[in-house]
């Protein structure tokens, strides 16, 4: 175990690097830090000299390792459009982008578990059809389309939800912009996270449905059967509790997928979010801003895998065998 | 002597596909939508790419069978009084261009990089070792990202001219690792049987080897993941569309035209955007079900719901 975790953190360290270097790279060519410092009106030896004292004449590797030890210490350089650090400006806008993350994965997992496991109990049931039929669907409809479906008939037709924006919010602990304690906060997120977890509600459903349909074939299930064991028994307490830990592992990595989606939910709600800031510093040509936001969540990214995999290597050993050949 | 088409006629794959109403249905409707899609210059009654024949005065009617609805527009007219029937109809050929191009870009890719890795051990590993932390990232994010880096290398204006290209690019090095993986699983059941075996001994060279003898052998799980992956590339084409990192409005796929219609969605005019967005999804679904058809055919082992 101690081998298989040094080996997994090692990989996590390479891919950031790799990303760090891909975006390092992106920013060496496309940004302008000058402009990001002091914008548009200076003259050419201002700059010039600026150029000099900031480092941007040294050779690329040089400023790669600053960027990198800056980076470490938490500074990405600044965003030209707010006029800000850029982490400071992330720090601000990740709260609601984690609140409609966390809502979206409160359905999901609130739908997914009790539709799967109806449908791989009674296969053959009007319902249990239904829900894969619909679930086949759901995979086939782009999540913007379902929020454009959502925002026509809740806020446009009947006016019932509001169709943008994250409507009032309350500073929590200073820092932490919450909707999810006034009425008119939670009211903008249902549309939002309704939308955002649509697109993951159909493989949830499947996954859950196909691990509980394998685990009701195996050995130890029939012989609870045998046993005389009542239905739900065997249903909810052997069986369902060995179809968790793949749901759990892989539900683990989908959820930060979540993450990508944002970037399109956001969009369509104009949500205050990481996701919208990140298309409008790419419009805004916002060079440190966009880099950053593929830094942070690339981060997050690894983080989750590194853990998901470690947790898994935990509890199957095989894993952790089958990595060393 | 059996021709041919006997043969064909007699074939299992096409018993069971005539008895799977799923199947034949979601095929014709695929066949439909493909050719009215390219056979779009003929059957269009308007040009969309023509702005001669444009009136701003069309703009916004609604389709029609609604009372304000005009004749010649049969689904209405966008914001720019195009005929949504017609641009529809050419968005579709884009999205449908763009969805093939991409996953030919991606099985080439996927193909020489899982050959490459099944049957050279050395490179096994590294090559491996990228496509896994390329899928633990959503093939979304990582075509969003590249989007980005691309506009912002290119600049807006070029990047609009050259857009279908690379669209195709950007989606081929987003989604190449399901290829890489399940070519490479195919290649490391293949080496070890004889006929590679014998290839070796009489001494014909690794290329030959993996181009001519294992390659025809790993394709027909090529073929099931292939289906599914042009909905997946049609779908992120429309998404990158979607956050204006694709098509322009002048050459619209179906996924622009719903990005273009979005703003107008508040002053009641649903048409623009919702019309794409039916055909879009019709699109995907049919080319899904399909494909999990195919995939069915071909392996029930895999069949798990």
């Amino acid at each position: 175990m101690f081998a298989f975790t040094v080996r997994r953190i090692l990989q996590a360290i390479v891919v950031m690097l790799v990303i760090s270097f891909i975006g390092f790279a992106i920013k060496h060519n496309f940004g302008d830090p000058v402009r990001e410092l002091v914008g548009e009106r200076v003259t050419p030896e201002e700059r010039a000299q600026i150029r000099e004292r900031l480092g941007l004449n040294d050779p690329f590797l040089v400023q790669y390792s600053r960027f990198l030890v800056d980076a470490l210490h938490g500074d990405l350089g600044r965003s030209f459009f707010f006029k800000r650090p850029v982490t400071e400006v992330i720090l601000s806008k990740a709260p609601a982008t984690l609140e409609l993350v966390f809502c979206a994965s409160l359905i999901v997992i609130l739908l997914s578990v009790p539709a799967g496991i109806h449908a791989a109990i009674y296969p053959r049931r009007l319902l249990s059809r239904f829900i894969m039929g619909s679930s086949i669907v759901g995979v086939s409809i782009p999540v913007f389309l379902t929020a454009i479906m959502l925002i026509y008939i809740f806020s446009v037709e009947l006016g019932w939800l509001p169709s943008f924006g994250r409507g009032e919010t309350v500073l929590l602990f200073g820092f932490w912009e919450s909707g999810l304690l006034t009425k008119d906060g939670l009211l903008h997120l249902i549309m939002p996270s309704v939308a955002l977890s649509s697109i993951m509600l159909p493989l949830f459903i499947r996954l859950v449905r196909s691990e509980m349909m394998e685990v009701l074939e195996s050995e130890y299930v029939k012989f609870a059967w045998a046993k005389g064991l009542q239905p739900r028994r065997v249903w909810y307490v052997h069986a369902f509790k060995n179809t968790l830990l793949p749901v759990i592992t892989v539900g683990g990595v989908q959820l930060g997928i979540m993450v990508a989606f944002t970037i399109l939910t956001e969009t369509v709600f104009q949500w205050q979010g990481m996701g919208s800031m990140f298309i409008e510093s790419v419009s805004r040509a916002d060079t440190a801003l966009m880099v950053s936001y593929i830094v942070v969540v690339g981060a997050i990214f690894v983080v989750v895998n590194t853990m998901v995999d470690l947790i898994y290597g935990l509890v199957n050993p095989t894993v952790r065998v089958a990595g060393r050949q | 002597m059996r021709t041919r088409w006997q043969r064909i006629k007699d074939s299992a794959f096409l018993y069971h596909f005539l008895r799977d109403p799923v199947a034949y249905v979601s095929f014709a409707i695929l066949m439909v939508l493909t050719i009215s899609a390219f056979a779009a210059p003929l059957i269009a009654p308007h040009n969309p790419y023509d702005p001669t024949t444009i009136d701003i005065m069309d703009a916004e009617l609604p389709p029609a069978w609604t009372d304000e609805g005009s004749r010649t527009f049969v689904l209405g007219t966008d914001e720019m009084g195009r005929d949504m029937l017609s641009t529809m109809l050419y968005g579709m050929r884009i999205s449908i261009i763009i969805g093939l191009g991409a996953v030919f870009l991606q099985a080439f890719l996927g193909i020489v990089i899982g050959l490459l890795s099944g049957y050279i051990r050395r490179l096994d590993n590294i090559l491996m070792r990228i496509a896994d932390v390329q899928l633990s990232f959503s093939t979304y994010m990582i075509a969003i990202f590249i989007g980005a880096i691309f506009q912002t290398a290119f600049g807006v204006a070029n990047y609009e001219k050259i857009a279908a290209p690379l669209l195709i690019l950007i989606i081929g090095l987003a989604e190449w690792p399901q290829y890489a993986r399940t070519v490479r699983a195919s290649v490391l059941a293949e080496r070890k049987k004889e006929y590679v075996e014998a290839a070796r001994v009489i001494g014909l060279s690794k290329l030959r080897i993996m181009g001519r003898h294992i390659l025809p052998n790993t394709l027909s799980p090529v073929l099931v993941i292939s289906t599914v992956q042009v909905a997946n590339a049609i779908m992120s084409e429309a998404a990158l569309s979607f956050l204006g990192l694709g098509m322009p409005l002048t050459k619209p796929s179906l996924g622009s035209l719903i990005t273009a219609g979005f703003e107008y969605i508040f002053s009641g005019s649903w048409w623009i955007t919702i019309l794409p967005g039916i055909l879009l999804v019709l699109l995907i679904l049919v080319i899904n079900l399909l494909g999990d058809w195919v995939r069915d055919y071909l392996n029930p082992k895999l069949y798990k719901g």
